[in-house]
């Protein structure tokens, strides 16, 4: 099948201070999966918000099957048979699953303004049915994980039945298992004739899934490619406008024995059991797991996010009590979220308050003035040192790029110092290049004796990065691997110790592996 | 009863969030109920709680606008001075251009929607906050209803079924003002829960730009919102005309602030995106009963503010902790 459905030529796109789009260009066979590739704020966003009607270009034509197209918002887009799934969750947290599915088209009931609910629930489940996804429509949507709400997600896009698809960053949060049934609906929908924008920093899935490539660079459009004959490192370099070596950076040893931070005993009804660990001085402890293993629990339990029903912590020794994410802060903690847009940022502010929001004291003169110019001199440093693509440190946060957005953030915890961080998924929706440079600046935190927690779910991450590896499966400490024991197979096994059988969850696990006790950490 | 729509599926939820929210303000409501029946043997007369009931009927009414207005994460100041513009304009109409009842009726419920289509406008057009927009309307509303009655009360004598409207009694001795608060709370509970336009409230409330993506015209819905307030504030009008037999265009400063805090009470979250109408029932029940109760234990007025501030207060506080228990 070789029908244009959608051409895109000449786009041009400004913010206040950003050209965001400079005379970009796209194009969407019908039955296609095309991918569109570039560092964080090329632009791939801005233009596919153009395509589903979110922004108006500037300048530039869009050819829909041939036929030039105005398309005017979301609604237009909705009419010709676009729709998108945006990198930011977008939910409505108090509605059911089935509601926010369906909201703006609910199937009416006897009346015209009157809604079916029993009609949207049914719907739901079927679309969830073809998905293999086993929630309940009547679900609120603020009960469920990221990952889970991204399935969602991807749910209420489908259920449009689009000729064309646009999927921003769809895998950021999901698990292996999930990505895995996101491909095969993708590979479906593409028998089915459907064309699919497929963006991702994840360059591997590419391969798998992607038949062309379009990589842009700074707004600007710089080739298409064939996905299957083109080797990654050609694609980085093309994104990136010079060769880059994406080396893994040697992680220095650590021979720091003194322990920063000992966690005993965390409860917290079924999602934290028994949870026992120890962090040192200078070390890089990995956090591996499947989605949803308890992971972040852990870390908002420690920070003070969250209440726990009994557990200990101990800092240098000596234990403290921290009720409240204050208190974390005020004893060095540090905590990167993996929902940033909730938890980790003001969105509606710029970038040098966002960045000076956890450690204000810094920046408070004796009787409790702000010092604007201090706050603007750091902003500015680590806007360079993280690359942070801003016109300027006043710019407000929600008009960065994803990727840009998640650096904010890590900028945030470096200035606030703390000695001990914990990141949650630090290198999500993050392109190459910067991913790099944060790997870099892990170890080099490491280095200088801070110590840190790194939740990841991609593997290779965790298997690069971390001097010992904790390995977690439904709330309970599975295994821990020292750095030089560590493979993918055997975190895997670990992520996959299952306690129990749980029957909403039908994973077809075998008994043999049931009931293992959780294997012991804290080696002093 | 207004999450009825939205608790098809699961059941354990239910239990721990709209259900529990309504049992802690009705078991509130039955706990003043007790504590001053037991505190007066006039509080718990017939007579006295047909005052209650009277007495809640037109806050109630007005609450039951406000509560759509709160669930969008807006504010509605406006409600009590249009209130009262509304009721001048039934005035006019019935008593100085002499028509027939029905129409004066009419006039007052679109005179209300007119008002809260405007705060609409002002807000989803103009993007001014709701705050300024519904405070501006509120000074505007009284100005006009302070200039159209010529600063005068206007009498319904000359129209002497227009008092039996409220005062009379269809249903054994219920006074039909408290007969038109339920059928309207009803009403407002079925918009809410079974009709696009309560859907998109919530929606709006929950997360509006997530709204706006999906196809959904915010500054249309948005407007309906403030005019379906306006509405509750125009049948408002009516009610309180009826029942003191004339407008009163000095009246009106202060219901907006009883509306908002019978809806607080109510367990409707200011923050948008939740809130019920029986709740907000229940919300203007406490409020009237604790006025009634402290007066007849000859509580000085002043006083009165004081306790039913830190109702509301309390209120708040109790919900929160609720939700942080989840
Ligand atoms: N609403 C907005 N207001 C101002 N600037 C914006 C807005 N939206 C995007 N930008 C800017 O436009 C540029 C392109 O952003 P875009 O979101 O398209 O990048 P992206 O390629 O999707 O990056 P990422 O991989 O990080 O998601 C960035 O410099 C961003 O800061
Ligand atoms: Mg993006």
């Amino acid at each position: 099948m070789d029908t244009v459905l959608v051409k895109m030529e000449g786009i041009d796109k400004s913010f206040p201070g950003v050209r965001a789009l400079i005379n970009a260009q796209f194009e969407l066979r019908a039955g296609e999966v095309h991918a569109l590739v570039g560092e964080n704020g090329a632009g791939k966003s801005t233009l596919m918000k153009i395509l589903s009607g979110i922004y108006t270009k500037d300048a530039g034509h869009i050819y829909y099957l041939g036929e030039e197209t105005e398309i005017d918002g979301p609604r237009e887009a909705q009419h010709l048979g676009i729709s998108m799934i945006h990198q930011e969750l977008n939910l409505m947290p108090h509605l059911t699953l089935a509601q926010n599915v369906f909201i703006g088209r609910e199937p009416r009931g006897a009346l015209p303004f009157m809604l079916d609910e029993r009609k949207i629930n049914a719907q739901t489940e079927a679309l969830f049915e073809r998905m293999n996804l086993r929630l309940n429509p009547g679900t609120k949507a603020s009960e469920l994980t990221v990952a889970k709400q991204q399935m969602v997600e991807i749910a209420k896009a489908l259920s449009f039945d689009s000729q064309v698809l646009i999927m921003d960053e769809p895998t950021a949060a999901l698990t292996n298992a999930e990505i895995d049934e996101l491909f095969r609906i993708i590979r479906d929908l593409r028998s089915k004739g459907v064309g699919i924008v497929y963006i991702s920093h994840r360059l591997e899935e590419l391969k798998q899934i992607c038949d062309r490539i379009t990589v842009m660079r700074d707004g600007q459009y710089v080739d298409t490619v064939d996905a299957a004959s083109i080797p990654i490192d050609r694609i980085i370099s093309m994104m990136v406008g010079r060769t880059i070596y994406e080396s893994a950076p040697e992680l220095p040893e650590n021979r720091d024995t003194e322990t920063v931070l000992e966690v005993r005993n965390l409860n917290r009804g079924k999602e934290l059991i028994d949870v026992n660990f120890s962090l040192k001085k200078g070390e890089i402890l990995g956090f591996a797991g499947l989605m949803g293993a308890g992971r972040t629990e852990v870390a908002r339990a420690i920070f003070g996010a969250d209440p726990v029903d009994s557990g200990e912590i101990y800092l240098y020794g000596k234990r403290v009590g921290i009720h409240h994410p204050r208190t974390a802060v005020q004893n060095g903690l540090g905590y990167l979220s993996e929902d940033r847009k909730r938890y980790g940022l003001a969105t509606g502010l710029n970038v040098e308050i966002n960045n000076a929001l956890a450690s204000m004291g810094q920046f408070l003169s004796s009787v409790g003035v702000v010092n604007d110019s201090k706050m603007e001199e750091r902003a500015e440093q680590y806007v360079e040192t993280l690359a942070i693509k801003t016109p300027s440190v006043n710019q407000l946060v929600k008009n960065l790029s994803g990727g840009n957005q998640q650096k904010v953030v890590i900028g945030k915890w470096l200035t606030a110092d703390s000695d001990i961080l914990i990141f949650d998924e630090p290198t999500r929706g993050i392109d190459v290049g910067a991913k790099s440079e944060i790997y870099h600046l892990l170890n080099e935190l490491a280095g200088q004796g801070k110590s840190i927690i790194m939740i990841s779910s991609e593997l290779p991450e965790i298997l690069r990065m971390s001097h010992r590896i904790i390995v977690m499966c439904e709330g309970r400490i599975t295994g821990e691997l020292d750095a030089t024991e560590a493979t993918q197979e055997r975190i895997m096994t670990y992520a996959t110790m299952r306690s129990v059988l749980t029957d909403q969850d039908d994973d077809n696990h075998s008994t043999d592996d049931a009931a293992p006790a959780a294997v012991t950490v804290s080696q002093k | 009863m207004a999450s009825a729509a939205t608790t098809a599926a699961p059941r354990q939820s239910i239990l721990r969030s709209d259900a529990a929210q309504k049992l802690l303000a009705f078991g509130a409501l039955i706990l003043i109920f007790a504590f001053f029946s037991f505190a007066s043997p006039v509080f718990f007369t017939w007579e006295n709680i047909k005052g209650i009931l009277l007495a809640t009927a037109v806050n109630g009414i007005l609450a039951l606008g406000v509560t759509f207005i709160i669930i969008t994460a807006g504010i509605d100041l406006s409600v009590g001075t249009v209130m009262t513009l509304c009721a001048v304009m039934t005035g006019v109409a019935i008593t100085n251009l002499g028509l027939p009842i029905p129409v004066g009726i009419l006039v007052s419920l679109l005179t209300g929607i007119a008002a809260g289509s405007v705060n609409g406008f002002f807000i989803s057009r103009m993007g001014i906050p709701p705050f300024i927009a519904t405070l501006g309307m509120m000074m505007m509303a009284r100005g006009l209803a302070l200039v159209i009655s010529g600063v005068k009360p206007i009498y319904f004598n000359d129209a002497p079924g227009f008092r039996n409207l409220t005062m009379g009694t269809l249903v054994a001795d219920i006074p039909n003002a408290v007969i038109i608060l339920f059928v309207a709370a009803i009403i407002a509970a079925f918009i809410l829960g079974k009709t696009v336009l309560g859907r998109y409230a919530v929606a709006m409330g929950s997360n509006e730009e997530a709204t706006r993506l999906s196809g959904v015209n915010v500054a249309n819905w948005k407007t309906a919102v403030y005019a379906l307030g306006g509405f509750f504030s125009g049948l408002a009008g009516v009610v309180i005309a009826s029942r003191l037999n004339s407008a009163q265009p000095a009246l009106g400063m202060g219901y907006e602030l009883d509306a908002i805090a019978a809806v607080v009470i109510g367990g409707t979250s200011l923050s948008g995106g939740q809130g019920t109408i029986l709740g907000t029932v229940i919300g203007a029940f406490i409020i009237s009963t604790l006025t009634n109760g402290l007066r007849i234990l000859s509580v000085p007025q002043e006083w009165q503010m004081v306790v039913t501030g830190a109702i509301v207060i309390l209120a708040v506080y109790l919900d929160i902790v609720r939700r942080r228990r989840q």
